[in-house]
């Protein structure tokens, strides 16, 4: 095992290593952000000093050397735009994010596995042919589009909801959460269903399949044998196989779910890193845009890393295969 | 689970025939086709069923700006069945040339990536090596990445353009049909046929264009119908984010993204009805994918 962990961590580094030198090439190399920044009127010194003063002017194997040693101190470079560290920037509105998807994936989850398992269980039923209807449709919506139908139904028509914003937060332990005051909720509950509706098409499906094969197998026939309750097969047998596929999903969708999450962010005015980017792309304000790219990479790598070591704790197969490796 | 379909057809029907007869089995795919056809039709003949060409400023009239379905023109000439912008344009003819661009870079886009894909893929599985395994290392760590994401970098860096979209969409999706590619001309690789051929001493292109391309085609045909309604979904987020076409060329994501800030004071149809068009193409297009892989999947082929 200790192993396996090493090896995945050398992976991960040099992952990181490649997807920094294409990030930096792919967002340093072209155009250049002085035209934005300086005055359309700067004389010729003026445009060199300024190019001098944010190292625009050394080769570009020098730019990321540079940009190496500092990213491994923690350093990002600053912001063009806000003139402050880009890291600090994202890292101050990742919490935002980080609760709107978690959220999320704690509904898509909750109300996933009960349904998809309903509509394994009895697939021909109406309810279960309307569940996966339903699911059809989460895959179809794009997500942009459910969150104006939330917004113009649940804000603008019913006036139940607020449109956007996350309203007030409470600290914990530094940081602002919306998840503990009921004015929190009613701000987060419309993004986060936003976010949620495509994983939960994702989950009802998988739990479906999963369940619909695991009852043909041997274990579950001899469970019923057995004389066991249709709840302990159902519950125990069934459900603990069908755990393993979902978790993975679960964990490697989780970063798609922050990326996704830019477009939730920007409807609802959601003041989280996603929309950050948004504005940092539009801007040019390549620092910040360079920052988030890393930080989603670390994000991955870290996430799948976990998901490997929960694999090998759910599924005893994996766990022999890779100590006899 | 009903008799097998090919059981009704009598020997000696080809395998399109077969195909056919498979995918008509189901009603629902057969009313997202025909959904899809029509949609289709509209996109390609927008510009004469449109009452008028949203992008004509001389045909616009602001004082019928932002009026309801339903409404007559000022002018008496023309009823706004699906309501006016902000410019006074007719919502059902901007829908119609949206679409229009929405299709045509969503299938251009899925068209070059399975191009792009299936050539690589097909080095890839049929050679293998280094070249493989420096390909498939690509592949994993762009399919690791979301895909909505490496478009958006791309357009950051190229601006925007239908010419720069396509090129962002083919390059989130490429990865897709490599993968495809690469494992089914793998496994049929090593198939008896193609030792036959080789054998035979047929050139090397003949045998991978001749023999093994067509026997990798059923799954790719599968991705790339699931892909074009990604495609037209991506591309239609993009540009509702504002980074995707230009103003110049309003795709159906646009004339959403346009409407949006009107849905708060009530005025929906300048959102909702290029979302419904939108919507409808991606899941007519869904629903033909969804029946496409069952018939083509021979794994799921009933018996």
């Amino acid at each position: 095992m200790p192993l396996f962990v090493l090896r995945r961590f050398i992976q991960a580094f040099n992952v990181l290593f490649v997807m920094s030198l294409l990030v930096f090439a792919g967002v340093y190399a072209i155009g250049s952000p002085l035209d934005l920044l300086v005055d359309p009127q700067a004389t010729t010194e003026d445009l060199a000093r300024a190019a001098a003063a944010l190292g625009l002017d050394q080769p570009l194997w020098v730019q990321y050397w540079r940009f190496l040693v500092r990213a491994i101190g923690g350093d990002l470079g600053d912001s063009f735009i806000h003139g402050s560290p880009a890291l600090g920037l994202i890292l101050e509105r990742m919490p935002a994010t980080l609760e709107l998807a978690l959220v999320a994936m704690l509904i898509a989850v909750l109300l996933g596995i009960p349904l998809g398992l309903w509509a394994g269980l009895h697939p021909e039923s109406i309810g279960g042919r309307a569940i996966m209807a339903g699911s059809i449709l989460g895959f179809s919506l794009p997500t942009f589009w459910v969150g104006l139908m939330l917004i113009m139904v649940f804000a603008v028509q019913l006036g139940w909801l607020p449109a956007g914003g996350r309203g007030p937060t409470a600290e914990v332990l530094g940081l602002s959460l919306s998840v503990l005051s009921a004015e929190g909720w009613r701000h987060l509950i419309l993004p986060a269903a936003n976010l949620a509706l495509f994983k939960l098409s994702l989950i009802i499906r998988l739990t479906r399949s999963g369940t619909r094969e695991a009852l043909q197998q041997d274990y579950v026939r001899y469970a019923r044998a057995k004389g066991l309750s249709n709840t302990r097969v159902v519950g125990v047998h069934v459900l603990k196989n069908i755990l393993i596929p979902i978790v993975t999903v679960v964990g490697m969708e989780f970063g798609a779910l922050i990326a996704f999450s830019v477009v939730t962010e920007s409807i609802f005015a959601w003041p989280g890193m996603g929309k950050l980017l948004l504005e940092s792309i539009t801007q040019l304000d390549r620092p910040v845009v360079v920052a988030y790219l890393l930080l989603i990479v670390v994000l991955y790598i870290g996430i799948n890393l976990i998901v490997d070591l929960l694999y090998a704790v759910l599924d005893p197969r994996v766990r022999i295969r890779r100590t006899s490796e | 689970m009903s008799a097998p379909a090919d059981d009704r057809l009598p020997l000696g029907v080809g395998p399109f025939a077969r195909l056919v007869a498979a995918f008509a089995d189901s009603r629902l795919a057969l009313a997202g086709l025909a959904l899809l056809l029509t949609i289709a039709l509209a996109a390609a003949f927008a510009p004469w069923l449109a009452p008028q060409n949203p992008y004509d400023l001389m045909q616009l009239d602001i004082l019928d700006s932002r009026l309801a379905p339903g409404s007559p023109s000022g002018d008496g000439r023309l009823t706004y069945h699906l309501g006016t912008d902000a410019q006074g344009r007719d919502m059902l003819s901007a829908i119609l040339y949206g679409l229009r661009i929405s299709v045509v870079v969503g299938v251009s886009a899925t068209v070059l990536a399975l191009l792009l894909g299936m050539a690589l893929g097909l080095v890839a599985g049929y050679f293998g090596g280094r070249f493989d395994t420096l390909l498939m290392r690509i592949v994993d760590i762009q399919l690791a990445f979301p895909s909505i994401l490496t478009a958006m970098i791309l357009l950051a860096l190229f601006g925007q353009g239908i010419d720069k979209i396509v090129i962002a969409l083919v390059a989130s999706q490429w990865a897709y049909y490599a993968r495809t590619t690469r494992s089914t001309a793998m496994v049929e690789g090593r198939k008896e046929y193609i030792e036959a051929a080789r054998l035979l001493g047929l050139s090397t292109a003949r045998i991978v264009f001749r023999h093994l391309l067509p026997n990798c085609l059923p799954p790719l045909i599968v991705v790339a119908a699931l892909q074009v309604a990604a495609a037209i979904a991506l591309e239609a987020t993009l540009s509702f984010l504002g980074l995707g076409l230009p103003v110049t060329e309003p795709s159906l994501g646009l004339l959403i993204a346009n409407g949006f800030q009107y849905l708060y004071s009530g005025r929906y149809w300048i959102s909702v009805f290029p979302g419904v068009a939108l919507l409808l193409t991606i899941l007519a297009i869904n629903l033909v994918a969804d029946q496409l892989r069952d018939v083509l999947n021979p794994r799921l082929q009933k018996q």
